[in-house]
This record gives structure tokens, C-alpha cells and sequence, in this order.
């Protein structure tokens, strides 16, 4: 053969796996991207805010961090071709099976009141009454599930993953320098020294990186995708190429704030958005559309993965390849959650701060025994068969899953009890 | 008029009663835990029990706080 038809082989080689990838490619994107939901946007800007570019090293352990725990529920799915609720009712019986689907449907409401606040938030930038963007939400979100096909919802979703980018030219309109950020942020250092607050700060990071409803999304929607076996290795670099992703959104927006609002208290990233109106009202706007496509991405998710688990336990038709006569209960479900969440923000005085620190103490009660259960069923080899963990995915998730329990449990404790940690 | 209202009430107890049958043919399903109860499988189920009731355990204190 010679050069030039070894050259065309080999594009074409690429071109097909590059098709076979576009195909597959999805739940470990969505998933991955949905993370920097509304509390996650927040959080990071006001970690950038508060310490500046100092803590910028922490954002690269968050990626490998989150790609071992969500490639876990890829081969779970795509093996078992069932949901994580299923799994454990299925594996541990119905006590830790109604624990965690309770559990899950109270931690995804609650979250999904906050990706509410933080959407009504960002539109209320643009003068857009919060009445008008929960309707606005609920007609989207509809569409997108009401047509009738899983994949047309997941490339819409992909679309909004791609909106979520957003806080990478915004890093570039407030002129941050490179040389700075790699002095002051590569080198793993605690800026001030570790203290109680920085710490708070640590653990808040690792505390949005990794989310029940993460684990029961990805795992459903591999199971509603039908992907094999054999579409595991596709769905693993999804999934690396999602917590790239994740990782960099997450470093443009401390990035962001580092650089205009560093040294102010923020408490939001709406907050953080109208200080950076007054500084460039382009990036304010900038910010203010990535928190609400944040919002939107982690109610899209959210919604469906507490959906999705009622379908699998209950035995309701649970698939976005129904139509609503074909699975009413499964959309019911989920159009109830949407109504309740969006209606709670919408009720004037509702107690919605305390919502928030709610969330996080009602997620440490779930997401150690998600994490759990998870490596329990990876490691039988009667299920997973030559896709159970090898010794090294054990070690390294154990460390990991027993790193994020401490963590993000202290976390929880702190928003209990929010003087222990100042 | 009370034998009717007791045949009333009968309907409507099964009716309730029938809505929790899906709930109890789903613990009838998934009675019996399927995976291979290892020593590694128990230590972690109960590291998970004492967990959980040390996390009801700090609710309860800060419930009991907030009262006073």
C-alpha cells in the first residue's frame, strides 16, 4: 500500500470512529457539564472571589476525582441494563432500596428548588420576572421530553452543555494573565495558610463535584440509551472527555471572579453577576446566561433521574422513547417534581436559604450509601463478570469514595452547625 | 344506615388498602437481598447503618436546639 492510500485509510478509520463516538457520546457529557449546576456556579465563584487564583491546582483533582466514581455507574449500566435504584433494591434489598429512592426523590426536589433560584435569579438580571422564566422553563423542558425520543433529548441537552462554555470567553473579556494564574494558582498551595475557612471552601468544591443524582442519572440514562458492552469503552472516554469539560468551566469562572471581584464575600454567582455588571456589563450578562443554562442543564437531569428510579422500582414504562399514553406515570412524575419546584419559588417568603442549606445535609445522608453500594456491585463478579473493578479501580474508588464521604459529610455537618468550621 | 356506612367504610378500606399493594408486592420482590452477603459486604452495610443513625443522631440534636 502505499503512502497516500494508507493516509486515506487511516482518515477514514478516524472519521468512523469519530461518527461512532458523536453516536455514543452523551450521558457522560450531560452528566458531567450538568454538575456545574447553579450551586456548583456558585460555589466557584466565590471560591475564586475569596482566594483568588490560589486554589485553581484543587480544580484538576476534581476531574480524575469525578470520572472515577460516574465510569463506575457506565459499566453498572451498560452490564446489568439496569438503573441504580433497581440495582440496590435488587442487590440489597427493599429496606436500603426505599432508603435510597426516598432519599433520592427528597434530595432531587430539593436541588431542583435551588436550580430554580438560580435560573429565576440570572433571568431577574435581564428584568425578566421569575414567573416568567418558571413558565418559560417548564414549556422548554417539556418540548424536550414530550417529543417523543431519547436521542433528540440528549442532543438538545448537549446543546445547552455546549451554552455552558459561555465562562470561557468571559475569562478572556476581563483580560486575566496567564503567567499570574499559573504562578499563583499550579502549585498546590493554601492561600493565608489552611484554616477553618479554607477548608469550608475545599470541602464545598468536593461537595458539588460529586452529587446522588449524578450517579442514578448516568446510570439510567445509559440503561434508556441501550448502550452494550461493547459501547463501554466509547461511553468511558464520554465520560473523560465530560469531566475535562467540567473541569474547565469550573476554572474559567474562578478565573473570572479572581480577576474583577477578588476580595469580595460572594455568596451567589446572581450576586457575582450584578457586581460584574457594574465592572463589564457583557460579562455580567455572560455570567448571568451561564447560570441559568447551569440551572437548566442540572433541573433537566435532576427531574429525570428521580423519574427514571420511580419508573425502574415501580415498573411504570420509564424510557424517553415513550410516548405520555405510553408511560403516563413516568411524566407525570416528573412534570410534579417540576411544578412543585418551580411553584416553591415562586411563593413569596418561602423559606428558599434554608432550602439550600437543607440540600446539602439531606445529600450526605444518600450519597455515602450511592457510593457504596456502588463499588459493592462493581466487585460482584456474578454480575459484572469480566467488567468488575480490577484492584486497581478498587483502590483507587475506595480512597476517593471514603475521601468524598469525610468531606462532603463535614460539609453537611457545617451547614447544620455553621460556626464549627469559622 | 350503620350497616351501610360499614359496608361504605369497607370499600373504602380495601381502596386504600389496594393502593399500597404495589408497595408491598415490591418488598415481596426484592425481600431477599441478592448479592453475596461477604464479610467486606457486611462490615460496609453496617459502617452505612451506624452512619446513618449518627447523621439522625446530629438532626435530631439540631432539631431539639433550634426548639429551645
Amino acid at each position: 500500500m502505499n503512502f497516500w492510500a494508507r493516509l486515506y485509510y487511516r482518515y477514514r478509520r478516524y472519521l468512523k470512529s469519530m461518527k461512532l463516538f458523536a453516536t455514543i457520546a452523551g450521558p457522560g457529557i450531560i452528566v458531567m457539564v450538568a454538575d456545574n449546576d447553579a450551586g456548583g456556579i456558585a460555589t466557584y465563584a466565590a471560591t475564586g472571589a475569596k482566594y483568588g487564583y490560589g486554589l485553581v491546582w484543587f480544580l484538576v483533582i476534581l476531574g480524575p476525582i469525578a470520572y472515577f466514581v460516574q465510569e463506575m455507574t457506565v459499566r453498572l449500566g451498560a452490564v446489568t441494563k439496569r438503573g441504580h435504584a433497581e440495582a440496590i433494591f435488587d442487590a440489597f434489598g427493599s429496606f436500603w432500596g426505599w432508603f435510597s429512592l426516598l432519599d433520592l426523590a427528597l434530595t432531587d426536589l430539593l436541588t431542583l428548588i435551588t436550580e430554580f433560584i438560580g435560573m429565576t435569579a440570572a433571568m431577574s438580571i435581564f428584568h425578566i420576572p421569575p414567573i416568567v422564566t418558571v413558565i418559560g422553563v417548564f414549556i422548554l423542558m417539556g418540548i424536550m421530553v414530550l417529543q417523543g425520543r431519547y436521542w433528540t433529548w440528549e442532543k438538545i441537552a448537549m446543546v445547552f452543555c455546549l451554552v455552558n462554555l459561555i465562562y470561557i470567553p468571559c475569562a478572556f473579556m476581563v483580560h486575566f494573565s496567564v503567567g499570574t494564574v499559573l504562578k499563583q494558582g499550579i502549585i498546590p498551595r493554601f492561600p493565608g495558610g489552611f484554616n477553618n475557612q479554607i477548608f469550608f471552601f475545599l470541602m464545598a468544591n468536593i461537595g458539588t463535584t460529586i452529587t446522588p443524582w449524578m450517579v442514578f442519572f448516568q446510570q439510567s440514562s445509559v440503561v434508556d440509551k441501550n448502550l452494550q458492552e461493547k459501547d463501554i469503552p466509547w461511553e468511558q472516554i464520554d465520560t473523560a472527555v465530560g469531566s475535562v469539560l467540567t473541569v474547565l468551566v469550573a476554572f474559567f469562572i474562578i478565573i473570572v471572579t479572581a480577576t474583577v471581584l477578588k476580595g469580595q464575600d460572594i455568596e451567589s454567582a446572581a450576586q457575582a453577576s450584578h457586581a460584574l455588571m457594574g465592572i463589564n456589563k457583557y460579562v455580567g450578562a455572560f455570567v448571568a446566561i451561564g447560570l441559568f443554562d447551569a440551572g437548566f442543564l442540572g433541573a433537566i437531569c435532576i427531574s429525570l433521574a428521580s423519574s427514571w428510579a420511580m419508573g425502574e422500582v415501580f415498573g411504570w414504562a420509564h424510557s424517553l422513547n415513550n410516548k405520555v399514553k405510553e408511560a403516563p406515570w413516568f411524566y407525570l412524575f416528573y412534570f410534579s417534581t417540576l411544578v412543585i419546584a418551580g411553584t416553591v419559588v415562586l411563593i413569596p417568603g418561602a423559606p428558599l436559604v434554608l432550602i439550600t442549606l437543607f440540600v446539602q445535609v439531606i445529600a450526605v445522608t444518600l450519597l455515602p450509601a450511592a457510593l457504596v453500594f456502588l463499588i459493592l456491585l462493581l466487585n460482584q463478579e456474578e454480575l459484572m463478570g469480566k467488567y468488575k473493578n480490577s484492584l486497581f479501580q478498587n483502590v483507587a474508588t475506595t480512597i476517593i469514595v471514603i475521601g468524598i464521604i469525610i468531606l462532603s459529610t463535614l460539609y453537611g455537618v457545617s451547614a447544620l452547625f455553621p460556626n464549627i468550621f469559622k | 344506615m350503620a350497616d351501610k356506612f360499614r359496608e361504605w367504610l369497607s370499600r373504602r378500606r380495601k381502596k386504600f388498602v389496594a393502593r399500597f399493594e404495589k408497595i408491598r408486592e415490591i418488598n415481596r420482590k426484592y425481600a431477599k437481598p441478592r448479592i453475596t452477603m461477604t464479610p467486606a459486604v457486611k462490615f460496609a452495610l453496617l459502617m452505612l447503618r451506624i452512619y446513618l443513625l449518627l447523621l439522625v443522631g446530629l438532626l435530631f440534636y439540631k432539631f431539639i436546639t433550634l426548639i429551645r
